[in-house]
């Protein structure tokens, strides 16, 4: 069984995203980009689907930039087996990205597809429900564990009330939440051997994919800032400041 | 003008306050009709709440046994053939619940989706956050096309639910559903403490309390203050308290009248869950924390001699 991983790469967690002064955007320009958090977890959890055999293949996924290819061979260096790069310069939606990730499917057939839960740029949360949608497959989102059993997986999911499991057949697409595993360290010699392994290049207009950026984003403005409160001596000066407002 | 249907959320038979704060939302939007889909498998007292809240204009329901448990490969089908042709918009809350369900909707819809709707800037203009809410977009969807979206539970209050009686109308679906996907089970943290999502004070511990014996001064705490538990997520991955009482970017976004932060750095992550909670109040051994940038009140100490001192204050 094959494993199809998403692999985006994002501006990584620890920046601070500023707003660009005229609002056309975010200052990008010279910010760490790193691999995303959560696609981190679901390559992790690919990759040890494969040590225990049961699967034989990963393939991570980036659609992005041409420059991506530095990131490409960081998933490989994890561990990865080949990688598909689809090129473009915009950044996609969910909706097209979705619709991209099926013509990889299409092509590769794998048993499962893990994606992250969501990117941590657009923060949308979308993309592999919407695949598994436009696949008429199951998903498994928000995972926390995972267990093969033949043809079906039982999931974990976080949910707000708690966990549900749930059991899906195969093939399905899974989305990984924070908990489902740490990812390992990338080792030196690993990422030698990443320099042999293959990745296949395709533009996104030779996908034939219909476009499903339909949002147009027309202004990016700062969050609204919290005042700086005051700082209280001890417990008796918070107690009084919290009746004086009510709240006690 | 627009129709909006709303879908409900709700849980072992009781509608989650979620869909009261997509009324709110959806009154925003100044349509012509709020209507609410209850899909359960047996609807009728969910559908009677829902018919109380103000602003909506009917409910709906679907009465199935595949709607026992809230399956987004089940319901998804069936809110598409509702959604089709009949509305303009479709809004379902940005819970689990709701961004597990919404974007399979959408794909089947064949439209985008906005996830975390925080306001309303005309009937396909929102804001969201993006970056965990260091940004704030205004899209804009196009308007020939239905839209589906989320909307952010913290920046909107719950509707009313005082006048109205909106009719009920039982709809049959003949809808084919699938089988891959079965439900198993919810283990569902037991507490008869104020649900983290709707409490109105909100006391949460981090990596310092340690142990979850020590979390019992947390727990204490909030029973005198009658406020819900949460946790940062270090708290969490320590195994200190379960993964549902987690707060921030990744776990549950919230806006209760007091949030209080104890033994909490105030990571990013963790400021973007509370950014809308009215005042908050943190304890920190530590004075250069980045929770006090945020914090109204701010108290330095260690919370092992502070945190009981406060409980027996507040008694
Ligand atoms: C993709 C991603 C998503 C994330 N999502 C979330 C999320 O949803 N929610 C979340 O919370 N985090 C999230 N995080 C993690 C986040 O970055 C921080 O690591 C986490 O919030 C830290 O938790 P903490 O404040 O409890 O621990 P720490 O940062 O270790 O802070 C502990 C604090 O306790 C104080 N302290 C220690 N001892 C005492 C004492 N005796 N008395 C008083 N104070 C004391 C210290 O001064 C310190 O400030 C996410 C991270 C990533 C990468
Ligand atoms: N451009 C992309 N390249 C690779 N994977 C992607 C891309 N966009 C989205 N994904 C996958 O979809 C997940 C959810 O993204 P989103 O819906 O944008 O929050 C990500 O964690 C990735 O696994």
């Amino acid at each position: 069984m094959k494993i199809l991983v998403g692999y985006k790469r994002v501006v990584d967690y620890n920046v601070r995203i500023q707003v660009k002064p005229d609002g056309s955007g975010v200052i990008t320009d010279g910010v760490k980009l790193s691999a995303n958090p959560f696609d981190d977890i679901a390559l992790e959890e690919a990759l040890r689907l494969r040590e225990k055999g049961v699967a034989t293949e990963v393939i991570v996924a980036t659609i992005g930039p041409a420059d991506a290819q530095a990131h490409i061979r960081n998933g490989l260096a994890m561990g990865a087996n080949r990688a598909i790069h689809v090129v473009t310069t915009d950044a996609i939606q969910p909706l097209t990205a979705a619709r991209a990730l099926l013509k990889l499917v299409e092509k590769e057939q794998p048993g499962i597809v893990l994606l992250g839960k969501q990117a941590i740029d657009d923060d949308c949360n979308q993309t592999g429900q919407m695949l598994a949608a436009l696949w008429d497959r199951p998903q498994a989102t928000f995972a926390s564990k995972i267990e093969i059993n033949g043809n079906a997986a039982k999931v974990t999911r976080e949910v707000d009330a708690g966990l549900e499991t749930i059991e899906v057949d195969l093939p399905a697409v899974i989305t990984a939440d924070l908990r489902l595993n740490e990812p390992r360290f990338i080792k030196l010699p690993d990422i030698m051997k990443a320099k042999s392994k293959p990745i296949e290049t395709l533009q996104l207009a030779d996908l034939g994919v219909e476009s499903g950026d339909h949002l147009k984003t027309t202004r990016y403005a700062p969050p609204a800032k919290r005042q700086k409160g005051v700082m209280v001596k001890d417990v008796a000066e918070l107690v009084s400041a919290l009746k004086s407002k009510g709240l006690l | 003008m627009s129709k909006i249907l709303i879908i409900a959320e709700h849980l072992d038979g009781k509608l989650n306050t979620s869909t009261a704060r997509c009324v709110t939302c959806a009154r925003d939007i100044k349509a012509e009709a709020i209507d609410v889909l209850v899909l359960a498998a047996d609807p009728a007292g969910v559908g009677a709440d829902a018919a109380k809240i103000d602003g909506v204009t009917k409910v709906l329901t679907a009465a199935r046994a595949e709607n026992a448990h809230a399956l987004a490969a089940m319901l998804a089908p069936q809110i598409a053939a509702v959604a089709k042709n009949s509305y303009t918009h479709v809004l379902l809350p940005s819970t689990t619940f709701g961004k597990d369900l919404a974007p399979r909707v959408a794909a089947l819809l064949g439209v985008a989706q906005v996830s975390d709707i925080m306001a309303v800037d005309g009937a396909h203009a929102f804001k969201r956050p993006i970056y965990a809410g260091n940004a704030i977009v205004t899209v804009e969807a196009p308007p020939n096309e239905q839209l589906v979206a989320t909307v952010r539970n913290a920046s909107y209050a719950t509707a009313s639910s005082a006048a109205n009686a909106a009719p009920i109308e039982a709809l049959a679906l003949d809808v084919a559903l699938p089988t891959h996907t079965r439900f198993i089970e919810l283990v569902q943290g037991k507490s008869d403490r104020p649900d983290l999502q709707a409490a109105a004070r909100v006391v949460s511990g981090g990596r310092a309390l340690g142990s979850s014996d020590n979390f019992k001064i947390i727990y204490a705490l909030a029973d005198k203050l009658g406020a819900a538990v949460g946790a940062s997520r270090a708290a969490v991955d320590a195994g200190y308290v379960p993964s549902d009482l987690q707060v921030g970017q990744t776990g549950k976004i919230i806006a209760p009248d007091l949030y209080v932060a104890v033994g909490i750095s105030g990571a990013i992550q963790h400021l973007t869950g509370i950014k809308d909670a009215g005042t908050i109040v943190a304890i920190n051994k530590d004075t250069e924390a980045p929770i006090f940038e945020v914090a109204d009140f701010g108290l330095v100490g260690d919370l092992f001699k502070l945190v009981p001192e406060l409980t027996a204050a507040v008694g």
